[in-house]
């Protein structure tokens, strides 16, 4: 267990301390696209990821660099790929909104809430179709669930009984639009699933080893041929939508509070701990940025 | 003598021996596993592959992002939808996603895909039924576009479609499914972006897409007796759009009309002209002309459908005024939308 839980944290310091550093290279203008960083987000991303296999399927969103290395994607073509180079992942195509790579079947994300979707939808009928027992993991935000393709994907992956785990990071807010201005009152996410007679579950997406718990066994079902299920991990942005880190003083009393439910300082290791791993990574970082 | 069949059958007969050389191959749209195959295009492969062709529920946007999904896993989806107008509930999988996924991620995948969709006309299927969109695909970047208008080449192309690497968008129009022409039984490709030429002459060139290639085809006899020479184009492939077949034809002839089986504003002919006052405009003797759909929608009730539709009929009197010929009045057959008789 120790070894998970050290696991667990390593990961999410390490897509904190990538955000940080795009955030910083952000501020020295040398960024060369808009990037979202998933900051506060962490466990999700990892606890998720840490369930998947290397031939298992994952689609994210434009906020997407902490799945894609919670998947095991290439952290050195990423950064590339955000500094607008050829080495990059989608060789200076994609940018930071389209990063992907295919050898851990990191299939890519989209800039069009609830884009992706549907494709993961297809990686899962593909995967049945040629009986392959791999799983898809797509995750979107609370925005994609108000999309009419959220929908066709939930009752197209119900009707067929497909091996995916649709995963919704409810941080509350569409840009700066909060839910409750999109959504009706106690119209919980994660029970819109009854109405596909899919399973929907509820989970505190700031505790990695509760989404850890849940998403082993979604991942299982699915592919044991139990069918797709919804998850919702409720969570916190601590960023503004786009580019910059520092948050605007509109939220600052609601992001206070959820930087009390910190992913990684709730875990229970040391200051000094946190600090040792994240000297290692920020090591690697400068690295492969030389 | 060569084996004749129809436009549909000639569909149907290219899927299914795509079917039977690819496992990767599969169907999928409404009722395509239904008793009449969306117009009996889909009658042979389901009989052959019953397990390959999928009833899909009534998601455009979604299947179109489910095939997508597939193909990035390795498949070669076909996806069916009996009406162009359905297509406009499909645009953000299509523009956003199916025809962006290979080039945004610096070719780390291909998108295999074939979507197959029908442009209606006849007996009122009006506004939301008979569009012809067809150049809003042509005007994405990241879109192959083809509009076969024989059997031969209906085959043909949607093998080429089937096995290509990327997005293909594959537009057949009503009026040609019941038409018969020769089909080869073997397995054959006839190449996307390759116009072809189906009358050879040297007075003035007539591009034709779609099922304007029928009424192209027949103003060319008639413009014969007037002692006009049209070389008819059938242009098969609406993006990448064959550069070199139309301005060779122009270059020779001087004239050119474009007729279209969509909107005459900002549609192919629109493009063709563009073309060729580019690139061929020395060669040019008259100003060129677009045959195409007034700019407004599609109506019902048969007079404003005969209206609303341009035929051969337009094709002879615009080549008799491009060539300074005023023969009188053209005398009238039948008109194609009076003959439909679905279904729809």
């Amino acid at each position: 267990m120790d070894k998970i839980l050290n696991d667990l944290a390593y990961a999410m310091i390490r897509i904190r301390k990538v955000e940080e550093k795009i955030d910083e290279l952000n501020e020295a203008e040398k960024v060369k696209c808009p990037t979202h960083l998933c900051v506060g987000q962490e466990a999700i991303a990892v606890g998720v990821g840490h369930n998947l296999l290397q031939k298992d399927y994952v689609f994210s969103t434009y906020r997407g660099h902490g799945h894609y290395l919670a998947k095991g994607g290439d952290l050195k073509k990423m950064m590339a790929e955000i500094l607008g180079s050829e080495k990059g992942c989608c060789k200076g195509r994609g940018g930071s909104m389209h990063i992907v790579d295919p050898d851990v079947n990191f299939m890519g994300t989209s800039a069009l809430v609830g884009g992706c979707l549907p494709a993961a939808v297809g990686t899962a009928w593909a995967s049945q179709m040629k009986n392959e027992k791999r799983v898809t993991a797509v995750f979107f935000g609370d925005g994609a669930v108000e999309e009419g393709i959220f929908h066709e994907s939930m009752n197209f992956a119900s009707l067929k009984k497909l091996p995916i785990i649709f995963v919704c990071e409810n941080n509350f807010y569409a840009v700066n639009s909060p839910i409750e201005a999109r959504q009706p009152l106690g119209a919980d996410i994660y029970k819109r699933a009854e109405g596909y007679r899919m399973k929907g579950y509820l989970v505190d997406g700031n505790n990695v080893l509760d989404v850890n718990k849940i998403a082993k066994e979604l991942i299982d079902n699915a592919r044991n041929g139990d069918g797709p299920s919804l998850l919702e991990a409720r969570t916190f942005r601590w960023c503004v939508h786009v580019q910059h880190y520092n948050e605007t003083l509109k939220r600052k009393e609601e992001l206070i509070n959820w930087q009390k439910r910190c992913p990684i300082k709730n875990l229970g290791f040391s200051s000094l701990e946190i600090v040792k791993m994240s000297q290692k990574i920020n090591l690697e970082i400068e690295e492969l940025l030389n | 003598m060569e084996r004749k069949i129809s436009y549909a059958a000639a569909i149907g007969e290219a899927q299914a021996q795509a079917m039977d050389r690819h496992e990767s191959v599969f169907i999928c749209g409404l009722e395509t596993d239904g008793e009449r195959g969306i117009f009996g295009t889909t009658v042979e492969p389901c009989k052959k592959f019953p397990h390959r062709v999928f009833d899909m529920p009534l998601c455009e946007n979604g299947i179109t992002g489910f095939g997508l999904g597939t193909s990035l896993a390795g498949m070669r989806p076909i996806m069916v939808h009996a009406r162009i107008d359905f297509l406009m509930l499909a645009m953000d999988q299509i523009v956003n996603h199916a025809a962006k996924w290979k080039f945004m991620t610096g070719n780390a995948f291909n998108t295999p895909m074939v979507i197959r969709t029908i442009i209606g006309r006849g007996k009122g299927q009006g506004a939301q039924h008979a569009q012809a969109l067809h150049s809003m695909f042509a005007g994405v970047a990241g879109l192959k576009v083809v509009m076969p208008a024989s059997a031969c080449d209906a085959k043909g192309l949607l093998i080429s479609a089937i096995e290509d690497d990327e997005t293909v968008v594959y537009i057949e129009h009503r009026f040609l499914h019941p038409i018969e022409g020769c089909v080869p039984e073997d397995y054959y490709k006839v190449p996307i972006g390759k116009a072809r030429i189906l009358t050879q002459g040297s007075d003035v060139t007539i591009v034709a897409i779609s099922h304007m290639v029928i009424e192209a085809q027949r103003a060319a006899i008639e413009l014969l007796k007037d002692g006009i020479s049209a070389e008819v184009i059938d242009l098969r492939t609406i993006k990448p759009i064959d550069e070199e077949t139309i301005l060779n034809s122009v270059s020779k002839t001087g004239g050119l009309i474009v007729a279209d089986v969509g909107q005459k504003i900002c549609g192919v002919g629109s493009e063709i002209v563009s073309l060729v006052m580019e690139k061929a405009f020395n060669f040019i003797d008259v100003p060129p002309v677009r045959i195409g759909l007034p700019d407004y929608p599609v109506p019902t009730a048969i007079p404003m459908e005969e209206q609303y539709y341009p035929s051969w009929i337009n094709i002879v009197s615009e080549a008799r005024k491009m060539m300074g010929k005023n023969l009188g009045k053209i005398e009238s057959g039948v008109v194609a939308t009076r003959n439909f008789q679905g279904p729809f």
